[in-house]
């Protein structure tokens, strides 16, 4: 990063957006920039990827041209630079990327939306004509548990953001209304120990950040947050808590030694949710021993959409799911077979079980948008809304 | 203040490849120059793309120029931003051709669109050719009257980029007065914001008196208040650049800083990081003299900044956790109750891992230390060999802060089962360094390592930790000697010099220890390292063998002299460096944990930091002063222990080794000696002269003229703060206390009557014992009020270990020595009637 001139960088879908300094800048602003950057080229292309930057270039060159003049950063709302830039974007080749289901794009993405708006460009009309009112709110949860071998859990935390892809018309003031119950900040153990007792339904975040658009007049009242949205994607609001939270899966993992050169692995899932819900692309892993040779799995009778492997080079072994129904149960049996013999103990050689999965119209944190108004202009339009949760793992560790 | 990223390149000499595809280009643009066909803006469109392609994948299409200027003369605004794009990258290389574009550029200057007015503008100024400058004054000064907001942000930069192309062109035309009216007045807050940017730029870079001048109305209250009240109509990065300024201002009362402070808390719930770390910043800096506030500060951050930390992308939230690593360092106590924060994630970079595990080593207390130490032991096994190298060091360093180590030291030799070897090495490393602290684990320890295979551990540092220990415990492991034995009959496989110095030195400390079991092995190793092509290791057998030679019983003194726990290990980095990072919060120094006079070069450091000629002479100071030990501290990190416990065995006569390892002091030394030529030889001699001189002694030829200070000097806080925020330091030294002193510190106030006596008068205090901090300042007291000459001063003294850090910044820099002497020698009367 040195050289007497600094290099920062930012990796977004494969791409790194590279910006340089001489100076002694601040480098959250820079990267903060980079990251908007990014974001804007995405809002004007639809996707944001190798092709579809290489075809719009000198479309991006116009951005850029746009969002910083002589190294001053001057304005990074798609709003504002919508006035500004002229050349059209030429859409990418939509069909010629890899089908993926809805499902994986959040893999990919995290903050992409179904259908058709995921690739469709802030400033291209339709070509069905006339524009489609649409408003996308997302409700977003990253969340990180770490059981101890005990299945006790250590740690847990939720990073939320409600994001939000306006294609509205005239910008229109939004009121979006949470949860009466939620409460910023803890005010004192005793309201965090009262809570945990009954299990009542207070939802605490323990902070939380909003975007500049947004207006909190009558947040601490009755948590509404009003605001105009502006074009394109961005996030109302980051909110983080540590408050306990029913984790949506238990895992279980145990690992026999069965004489010198074997062990068995037993790994054991279950959903804790209402069955109404299903979660998909579960992904497990799991370090096996440095020595293991050879694995063979064995799975639940009747088991579909499983599939089993062992990475030889990297050791691990890896159990997908495609999907699963909340309340159900799932095993998976490894036998090892080893190429030394196991000395001490394997527990420490077998490293922790992770896993990732995504869980569509379900958050931990049970913050809800209780409703999302829209200040109507016109009354002919009424705008399409969509509200979604989802909830990502993004560490979902049980140790051995 | 780079300018963007595509005009920076230098197209390489056009590739073979290109060449036909360029003059094809050309044909095809001088086809479609005259025409006025219907349809001709989609082929030029078509046509400028690709010239502008070749010109992204550096095909030099630079003699297109005139074509494409011919072709620009169009009412189509997509046509005319590509052909300025062009015009933009190759008017520098062609300031010829670059003459035929201004024509057009001016008429467009005058368009009714504004658009199209300010478009042409930027390019204009964008032109970067020095002869065309005239052509540029004109548009620019209407530009800067223009109705639209748009053109007058666009020529509120044109302005630095005039600067930049002749600064005295901008001077004479007197652009930058305007600037400051504008942004005193203009309704658009984003022109407002460019006009600062430039306006900062131009005066950082002007070195004459009258930039100096406009550098202190910059910060002048009307000034910062007009842009504080508008802040919530400025962009995020407007608001960064507000409030970096407004950070450098020094408000006039402590209500003007709560003010300042309510009216910005909202800041720090702004989703954008960069707002909420400069608004960070802005509240310590206001904060800095007030103790109590401060860690109110403290306490109102942290929140905000663990929520960056986790909502944004690694990379910011790797910046965000550089800066709290840093306040994490100042005060560990404010954060041990949110070390699960610090946990690492499965999914995170390892460079975001690497950062949290030296911030629960810096959070680590008693409270939380067997949590912390649990969870760095889970990382012990993590697959991701680095991380888990870094968390066996992170339990290590936990270890030699704490007191109670006796779990951590159970988990360490637990770490010695895992038989993996990097694991093993690593912990060997850390057991060694754990018993030169706490020599009285020594027996469990020994017990655990004694049943190592020394074959097993592969990587030099584990090696040499397992040798040290063989060596020096050699009396409690039975088979020690034929270990050592059997290491030394490999002595050519071991590549290492440093593996092979420590076994010269065990095998000699095993002999004394045991001397008929190990004579055999003593013979071979030194016969081996006589031999050995290595300097320091056949230096090293020499040395031992002539000390043998000469005389047993004093070479047992020098090899194995009795030896005391060593209870601090060095710190890594001066007082002095940290302090220096602290200000410049926010920028790459926190991230780089350097001040950033050490990776900047002189132009490119950032506006207002020191008016030039006292940057220059404090950064002189400081590198040579600060500079090498930190480098130095850095390289031998790890070898931190290693080499002292080298310099301790070696103490008796000096040998190659030592002389080394203390050399690059020296350098310092002297060239600090170059650097202040005042510096006395002999600074205890010199106090006692200075108290001569003020109990009426004559005063010594050789010294400076007398320095005597007014008893009555006056400063309020305010100006204490700017001066020394202005003012680089003089100089910087440590010193201790008399036990006296000490012990009539149990109330600052004590000092403050003590100091006062001696005309040094107290603006500030803080800290709890055993660390204090206050500052001091003192004026000359024969020079006339005008132009008095202050001295200000920081000292940290630390009860528990006698010692004081003091830090004096002068108006006069050339008295700055003889008042630390002064000062000095008043601290040390301290606690005497």
């Amino acid at each position: 990063n040195l050289d007497g001139v600094n290099y920062i960088h930012v990796k977004v879908a494969g791409l790194l957006f590279v910006a340089t300094t001489r100076v002694n800048v601040s480098p959250s602003l820079v990267l903060e920039l980079l990251q908007r950057i990014a974001r804007v080229i995405k809002d004007y292309l639809g996707v944001l990827n190798e092709d579809s930057l290489r075809k719009n270039f000198v479309l991006v060159y116009e951005l850029l041209d746009e969002v910083i003049d002589f190294g001053y950063p001057q304005t990074t709302s798609t709003e504002a630079l919508k006035s500004y830039v002229f050349n059209e974007p030429i859409v990418a080749d939509t069909a010629r990327l890899p089908p993926l289901g809805p499902a994986a794009m959040f893999m990919q993405g995290s903050k992409r939306m179904p259908g058709t708006a995921v690739t469709k460009s802030v400033v291209a009309t339709d070509p069905g004509g006339r524009k489609r009112e649409e408003i996308f709110v997302d409700i977003i949860e990253k969340i990180s548990v770490t059981f101890s071998s005990s299945g006790y859990i250590l740690m847990s935390e939720i990073d939320g953001t409600i994001q939000m892809k306006s294609y509205l018309t005239g910008n229109p003031e939004i009121r979006l209304a949470l949860n009466e119950d939620l409460s910023i900040g803890r005010t004192g153990g005793s309201v965090y120990d009262y809570k945990s007792s009954t299990g009542g339904g207070l939802v605490i975040l323990d902070d939380c950040n909003f975007h500049e658009s947004v207006h909190l007049d009558s947040f601490d009242l009755d948590r509404t947050l009003s605001l105009v949205p502006p074009d394109g994607e961005f996030p109302v609001m980051n909110y983080r808590m540590t408050q306990e939270f029913k984790p949506p899966f238990r895992i279980n993992a145990l690992i026999e030694e069965a004489g010198h050169f074997k062990a068995e692995v037993i790994l054991k899932i279950r959903a804790d949710f209402s069955p109404t819900i299903t979660a998909n692309t579960i992904q497990v892993h799991m370090p096996l021993p440095k020595y293991t040779a050879r694995v063979s799995f064995e799975l639940d009778p009747g088991a579909v959409g499983n599939t089993t492997d062992f990475k030889e080079s990297t050791k691990k072994l890896e159990w997908s799911l495609r999907k699963i129904v909340g309340g159900s149960e799932h095993t998976l049996r490894a036998k090892l077979t080893f190429s030394q013999e196991s000395h001490s103990n394997i527990m420490k050689e077998a490293g922790p079980v992770s896993m990732t999965f995504t869980i569509p119209m379900y958050n931990a944190s049970r913050l809800q948008v209780r409703y999302l108004q829209i200040a109507k202009k016109s009354k002919t339009s009424n705008p399409y809304r969509w509200v979604r949760y989802v909830t990502h793992a993004n560490s979902y560790v049980a140790r051995l | 203040m780079a300018p963007p990223a595509q005009s920076q390149k230098i197209p390489p000499p056009s590739q073979p490849s290109g060449k036909g595809e360029v003059s094809d280009l050309k044909l095809q643009l001088r086809q479609l120059a005259g025409s006025r066909a219907p349809g001709t803006d989609d082929l030029k469109r078509d046509l400028f793309k690709k010239v502008i392609s070749y010109m992204t994948i550096g095909i030099d299409v630079s003699s297109l120029f005139s074509e494409m200027v011919m072709c620009s003369a169009t009412s189509d605004i997509v046509l005319k931003k590509m052909c300025y794009l062009y015009v933009g990258n190759y008017a520098k290389g062609n300031p010829d051709l670059a003459l035929l574009t201004i024509n057009f550029l001016q008429r467009d200057c005058k368009d009714e669109d504004p658009m199209i007015r300010g478009l042409a503008l930027r390019s204009l100024c964008s032109l970067r050719v020095k002869n065309l400058v005239e052509y540029l004054i004109g548009p620019l000064g209407s530009g800067l009257k223009d109705s639209s907001s748009y053109v007058r942000m666009v020529a509120a930069i044109g302005v630095l980029k005039l600067y930049h192309i002749s600064a005295t062109t901008c001077i004479e035309s007197e652009f930058p007065a305007t600037l400051k009216t504008l942004m005193l007045h203009d309704p658009d807050a984003q022109v407002v914001a460019n006009c600062l940017s430039s306006l900062q730029e131009i005066l950082s870079m002007e070195v004459s008196e009258e930039a100096s001048k406009e550098r202190e109305t910059l910060l002048s209250k009307p000034i910062v208040y007009n842009l504080l009240n508008r802040i919530k109509e400025f962009s995020e990065w407007a608001q960064c650049l507000v409030l970096d300024l407004v950070s450098k201002y020094i408000p006039s009362d402590n209500n003007e800083i709560f003010d300042m402070m309510n009216l910005l808390e909202d800041r720090l719930q702004h989703a954008n990081g960069a707002v909420v770390l400069a608004t960070i910043k802005l509240f310590l800096h206001l904060t800095m003299l007030m103790t109590d506030v401060h860690q109110q500060v403290y306490e109102r951050i942290k929140a905000p900044l663990l929520t960056l930390v986790s909502s944004g992308s690694p990379e910011q939230s790797y910046a965000v956790l550089g800066h709290l690593h840093l306040l994490v360092m100042r005060a560990p106590m404010l954060f041990s109750s949110d070390y699960k924060h610090f946990y690492c994630q499965y999914g995170q970079p390892s460079y975001v891992k690497k950062l949290k595990l030296e911030m629960l080593t810096a959070v680590a207390n008693e409270s939380n230390t067997y949590e912390i130490v649990t969870e760095l032991s889970e990382y012990a096994a993590n697959v991701d060999v680095a991380i888990a190298r870094e968390s066996i060091r992170a339990v290590g360093k936990i270890a030699l802060q704490q007191y109670d180590v006796n779990a951590i030291v159970d988990r360490l030799l637990q770490f010695l089962e895992m038989e993996k070897d990097y694991v093993t090495a690593e912990t060997l490393v850390l057991i060694k360094d754990l018993l030169r602290k706490y020599p009285q684990w020594s027996h469990d320890c020994i017990a655990v390592v004694g049943n190592i295979s020394s074959r097993n551990i592969q990587e030099p540092k584990g090696k040499a930790a397992l040798i040290w220990m063989l060596g020096e415990y050699s009396q409690d492991m039975l088979d020690a000697p034929y270990t050592l034995e059997s290491l030394i009959d490999n002595w050519d496989e071991e590549h290492s010099a440093e593996v092979r110095l420590h076994l010269l030195t065990a095998v000699v400390k095993c002999f004394f220890k045991r001397p008929p079991e190990t004579q055999k092995a003593l013979g071979a190793a030194l016969t081996a390292g006589l031999a050995d092509s290595h300097q320091d290791v056949h230096d090293r057998a020499l040395f031992y063998y002539r000390l043998l030679q000469y005389d047993v019983a004093v070479a047992e003194r020098v090899v194995n002299p009795p030896k005391q726990a060593v209870s601090v290990f060095a710190d890594t980095q001066s007082s002095e460096i940290k302090d220096r990072i602290f200000d410049e919060f926010n920028s790459f120094s926190v991230l780089y944990q350097q001040p950033s006079y050490m990776f900047t070069d002189k132009e490119h450091r950032g506006p207002f930091e020191f008016s030039e000629e006292t940057a220059n002479l404090s950064i002189g100071v400081e590198s040579a002063d600060n500079g090498i030990p930190s480098q130095r501290f850095e390289a031998t990190d790890n070898d931190l222990l290693l080499s002292t416990s080298e310099k301790e065995e070696n103490r008796g006569p000096s040998t190659n080794d030592s002389s080394a390892y203390s050399a690059p002091d020296y350098a310092a030394h002297s060239q600090q000696e170059m650097g202040l030529p005042t510096l006395p030889s002999n600074v205890q001699q010199f106090g006692f002269a200075i108290d001569d001189l003020l109990g009426l002694g004559p005063p010594v030829a050789a010294l400076p003229p007398p320095l005597k200070l007014n008893s009555k000097a006056v400063l309020d806080p305010a100006n204490f703060q700017r001066k020394w925020g202005q003012l680089a330091t003089a100089l910087s030294k440590d010193c201790s206390l008399t036990p006296h002193g000490v012990a009539s510190l149990t109330t600052p106030q004590a000092l403050l009557h003590h100091m006062q006596g001696h005309s040094i008068q107290c603006i500030a205090s803080g800290g709890q014992p055993p660390n204090l901090r206050f500052f001091f300042f003192a004026q000359i007291a024969d020079e006339p009020q005008s132009t008095s000459s202050f001295f200000l001063v920081k000292c940290d003294i630390n009860t528990s270990s006698a010692k004081a850090q003091i830090v004096v910044r002068a108006d006069d820099q050339s008295k700055s020595d003889a008042f630390s002497s002064l000062f000095e020698s008043a601290l040390l009367k301290l606690g005497t009637p």
